[in-house]
């Protein structure tokens, strides 16, 4: 395994690629279940924030910021047009019955804001193991779902086809804009 | 934004290693040994330790626990003396008049001010209260995952420095490449044809 400082600067790249493809995922209308293969029934839509960076010729780099529950998306996929890729986005992930609202980062993955569905459960000393037993098991379905579509788009980029089929795919969408 | 709030923020650690004897009791011993201090020191700009999730301002891991169902959950606290600017300046004002007063000159010098800024940055540092943050911390040892419930970069490091001390485990922190690491079951072809991927130009 390589320094982790080096690998988390040299393979930051990856994260980023991987939410602009989620971007992607949600506006053509995939079904997040099926590439996953889960007997859950997944969806997501984006929240109401999207950060994009753009690298310039000259080392500087250009951040656009999305915010606000009625912002319209065009400034981010001009931005997609201009090159710019996804590095912050808020995500609304429906898990069956569930809903959960977050914000994950592409490079360190770090999830923040992540709103749970309701506990019926409170705080009190008798019932403070399944307050977080329930609290841990919500975030372990959000990471399920992260790492799995993660390790299933590592594993489209990595095959075969990913040039004239995922790559294009993409393509073809931010073209269409 | 922890684990008992309603929203939350995480940071993901992979545990590499395994604890060689009985893993509940070398987890107790590591954190009643590595506890914060009931007493602060008032001397201790900083101070870091673990606590029980139930039980934050006394860290007393005999009558509360550090294990709920099948995961390990307790809390990190770091206790930190922030002197406000403002009270250094009223401080050094008044020090400045008494020196004045006490040599009979009207102005002092340079050196003078540094050494009186020292003296009063120690004076606040001992009468000052230490602000306590708390963070929960859970273990899933099985999966060799840990959540800590905060995304702050200073928080992080101290977390990763204490857990290490503690568990003489190095918590390897959970991002794209460390996932497909320690995480995937992918073959090592594979993994050598990730490690020579770049970024994706989406207008060729």
């Amino acid at each position: 395994m390589l320094d982790i400082a080096t690998a988390y600067n040299k393979y930051k790249f990856l994260g980023n690629d991987y939410l602009t493809w989620i971007w992607f995922l949600i506006e053509n209308s995939r079904n997040i279940s099926s590439i996953i293969h889960s007997k859950d029934i997944i969806t997501l839509e984006i929240g109401n924030s999207i950060v994009l960076e753009n690298h310039l010729g000259d080392k500087s780099k250009e951040i656009i910021t999305i915010k606000g529950d009625q912002a319209g998306l065009e400034e981010g996929t001009t931005a997609l047009k201009k090159g710019a890729f996804v590095t912050k986005i808020n995500l609304i992930c429906k898990i069956n019955e569930d809903k959960y609202k977050f914000t994950i980062n592409g490079e360190s993955f770090n999830i923040t804001g992540l709103k749970t569905p309701k506990s019926d459960l409170s705080k009190n000393e008798d019932e403070i193991e399944g307050f977080i037993l329930e609290n841990a098991f919500f975030g372990f379905k959000i990471y399920e779902v992260i790492d799995s579509l993660f390790l299933k788009y590592i594993e489209q980029r990595t095959s075969d086809d990913w040039n004239s089929k995922g790559l294009q795919d993409i393509k073809n969408w931010i073209r269409s804009f | 934004m922890g684990l008992l709030s309603s929203t939350h923020s995480i940071t993901r650690y992979h545990i590499d290693g395994k604890i060689d004897t009985s893993v509940n009791e070398e987890i107790r011993a590591a954190l009643i040994k590595y506890s914060i201090p009931v007493i602060e020191n008032k001397y201790d700009e900083i101070s870091a330790g673990w606590t029980p999730v139930e039980s934050p301002y006394n860290p007393d891991f005999e009558n509360f626990s550090f294990k709920f169902g099948t995961y390990f959950v307790f809390s990190m606290r770091i206790d930190k003396k922030t002197i406000p600017v403002k009270l250094v300046q009223k401080y050094m004002a008044l020090e400045i008049e008494k020196k004045k007063k006490k040599s009979g000159r009207s102005f002092i010098s340079k050196n003078e001010k540094s050494e009186i800024k020292d003296f009063v940055i120690d004076l606040l540092m001992h009468k000052i209260p230490a602000v306590p943050n708390i963070y929960e911390i859970l273990w899933d040892y099985e999966k060799k995952n840990i959540y800590l419930y905060t995304t702050q970069k200073a928080a992080n490091e101290f977390f990763e420095t204490l857990f290490l001390k503690s568990f003489k485990l190095k918590p390897v922190r959970l991002f794209p490449y460390t996932l497909i690491e320690t995480k995937s079951s992918f073959s090592n072809p594979v993994k050598d044809k990730i490690m020579a991927l770049t970024p994706l130009k989406y207008l060729r």
